[in-house]
């Protein structure tokens, strides 16, 4: 295991209504890790994210970033909804999303100048998606809207990124171009943590996984826990995956 | 102009909840005080108004009933309660009481200079917040889980529009009314969106398009007897809807119909030019001729489209033999490989 731990989150229970959708998760994410929450539908991985980022409120538990609390180390977070959460019908540019990565460094009122641009510029040329800056988000692929919400938590240029299924219905040219660069920030030792649902691929993109529905099941190394025990123990039916070395 | 931030929020019908909801508060506010003055029972349409909104919030918040039903119950809840209050003001026996129902309709022509300013010192007041905090409402418009993660205080910024919607509308009710006040907030902001992709530029064709409805309205309902103005600014308000819907360039159903029939016939065209490509291109010559029999077999074809190709100088006609340019194979040829680009 390397150094530091990232992500702690502790007792973690979060409920709509009685039923319990998180129970009692004990997390803990190292520094550097390209980490995959895997589990069925209505296991609570989205839940999940949104909880440690405060966007749902748990009934209990605590997430600390770096050994502090997760409202003081904001700004070293990076968060990439689902695409859907979004009406891409919005009034905006490519660019103009992307700028709203600068806005939590700017703080209330101040204005993005052409500071802001510079930086949300660059981001855009990351993933490729230059060349349309000035488009109508409407007018966008769903790919290349993903791209440009992956850009807009690039422009933080945070510590930490959570990422809401982003490979959900993108064709492959977008799933290549965005693997590439969670590992390239993986390589600047940043922890990438992403709720995904294709099982074949968690081998290859990733080299942390955690086994989600409703508890935790299992969380560690894929090497050492991505194997058909935890996977029947998540999804409930007897799971065969070849794990490729 | 703040319309433009409830038709992008999806609660559209949030203003005609408002706008029925403030009026048990001018009820309550003539019954306390007794006066008539419009300043007062604005007051009083704020408050209620206010506690109408935060409520139909409450409850989407707390309970499953989905937002439409929320805005359903607290409309005809207040609006019900106001009524009653309204009904029970008229059987008073005070001389004082009637007028209160000019709120239902709106009267314009009972405004007077006070009210003008006031009117105008909201409105400034209304657009320096807007500046101020535009890129906070921007963001939490199009992404409010995001918005949060950033650190900024969503609730906040949500109460501060919503609060501003609401105080917009309470200024209209006098001009309007209740029952048509909604019409008056939502109707520019849907017809700017027609026009623009821009927030910007949206926000600022709505308050223009709401002036000009304010300004043509009146003066259409001034020129003639009889003509109470509110109706009437809400009609000029909706020929701009409904110019926006139909002539809008990018949006309008007008100009899609029209794109929509010329890319059938720009498609019949290249098909037409795409068959012609690859007969021409088994000849070492790309110009060499050929019978116009043989494109009879190619479905679709007619006299008029291949006379528009060589109208366009794509192909030359001899006799009965046809024969590619020089520009026509290039299209062609250029048109082949677009094609199989966008089926990767």
């Amino acid at each position: 295991m390397k150094g530091n731990i990232a992500v702690q989150v502790d007792d973690l229970t979060v409920a709509y209504n009685y039923k319990p959708v998180l129970w009692d998760i004990d997390l803990e994410i190292p520094e550097g890790v390209l980490m995959a929450i895997v589990g069925p539908n209505g296991a609570g991985k989205s839940t999940l994210i949104k909880s440690i980022l405060g966007i749902l409120n748990p009934i209990a538990g605590s997430v600390s970033i770096y050994g502090k609390p997760y409202e003081k180390q904001r700004e070293l977070v990076a968060y990439v909804p689902q695409k859907g959460s979004v009406d891409w019908d919005f009034p905006t540019t490519a660019l103009d999303v992307v700028m709203m990565g600068t806005y939590g460094s700017l703080g209330w009122i101040k204005r993005p100048g052409q500071k802001e641009k510079k930086l949300a510029l660059e981001a855009l040329e990351k993933v490729g998606m230059l060349p349309f800056k000035n488009r109508q988000i409407s007018q966008l692929s769903g790919g290349q809207q993903q791209r440009i919400f992956l850009a807009r938590a690039l422009v933080q240029d945070a510590s930490i990124y959570f990422m809401d299924e982003p490979f959900q219905g993108v064709d492959a040219t977008t799933e290549i171009a965005i693997i590439n660069i969670l590992k390239e920030l993986r390589k600047a030792n940043k922890t990438v943590i992403v709720v995904h649902h294709d099982l074949q691929t968690v081998p290859e993109y990733f080299d942390w996984v955690t086994f989600l529905n409703v508890k935790k099941i299992a969380t560690g190394p894929v090497k050492d826990i991505f194997n058909d025990d935890n996977l029947t123990k998540t999804y409930g039916i007897n799971y065969k995956v070849s794990i490729q070395e | 102009m703040l319309g433009s931030f409830a038709v992008l929020r999806k609660q559209s019908l949030l203003g005609d909840a408002i706008s029925h909801a403030a009026l048990p508060g001018i009820a309550i506010a003539f019954l306390i005080t007794g006066t008539k003055d419009s300043n007062i029972l604005l007051l009083g349409a704020l408050i209620s108004g206010l506690i109408g909104t935060f409520w139909i919030r409450g409850i989407v918040k707390k309970t499953h009933l989905k937002s439409d039903t929320a805005l359903g119950l607290i409309l005809s809840l207040f609006f019900g309660f106001g009524m009653l209050l309204l009904t029970y003001i008229q059987k008073q026996p005070n001389a004082n009481q009637a007028g209160l129902d000019k709120y239902l309709f709106g009267q314009a022509a009972t405004l007077v200079e006070s009210d003008v300013w006031l009117m105008s010192l909201v409105t400034g007041f209304c657009l320096l917040v807007l500046l101020l905090f535009w890129k906070e409402f921007k963001i939490l418009l199009f992404d409010a889980d995001y918005t949060k993660t950033l650190g900024f205080n969503t609730t906040f910024i949500d109460v501060l529009i919503t609060s501003f919607i609401v105080l917009a509308i309470v200024l209209g009710l006098q001009t309007v009314g209740v029952v048509l006040m909604s019409a008056m907030l939502l109707a520019p902001a849907a017809a700017a969106r027609q026009w623009t992709n821009s927030l910007g530029v949206m926000v600022f064709l709505a308050a223009l398009f709401g002036a000009f409805s304010g300004v043509f309205g009146t003066a259409i309902s001034a020129s003639q007897n009889n003509l109470s103005t509110g109706p009437v600014i809400v009609i000029v308000a909706s020929v701009f809807v409904l110019v926006s819907f139909i002539f809008s360039p990018s949006r309008g159903l007008l100009f899609k119909q029209i794109r929509f029939i010329k890319n059938r016939r720009d498609l019949k065209l290249h098909k037409t030019l795409a068959f012609m490509y690859h007969i021409a291109k088994t000849h070492d010559n790309i110009s060499h001729p050929h019978t116009i029999k043989i494109l009879n077999n190619f479905q679709g074809f007619t006299k008029r489209t291949l006379q528009k190709l060589v109208d366009k100088q794509y192909v030359t006609l001899h006799g009965s033999n046809w024969s590619l340019t020089k520009e026509g194979f290039k299209t062609a040829s250029n048109l082949y490989n677009q094609q199989s680009d966008s089926h990767e």
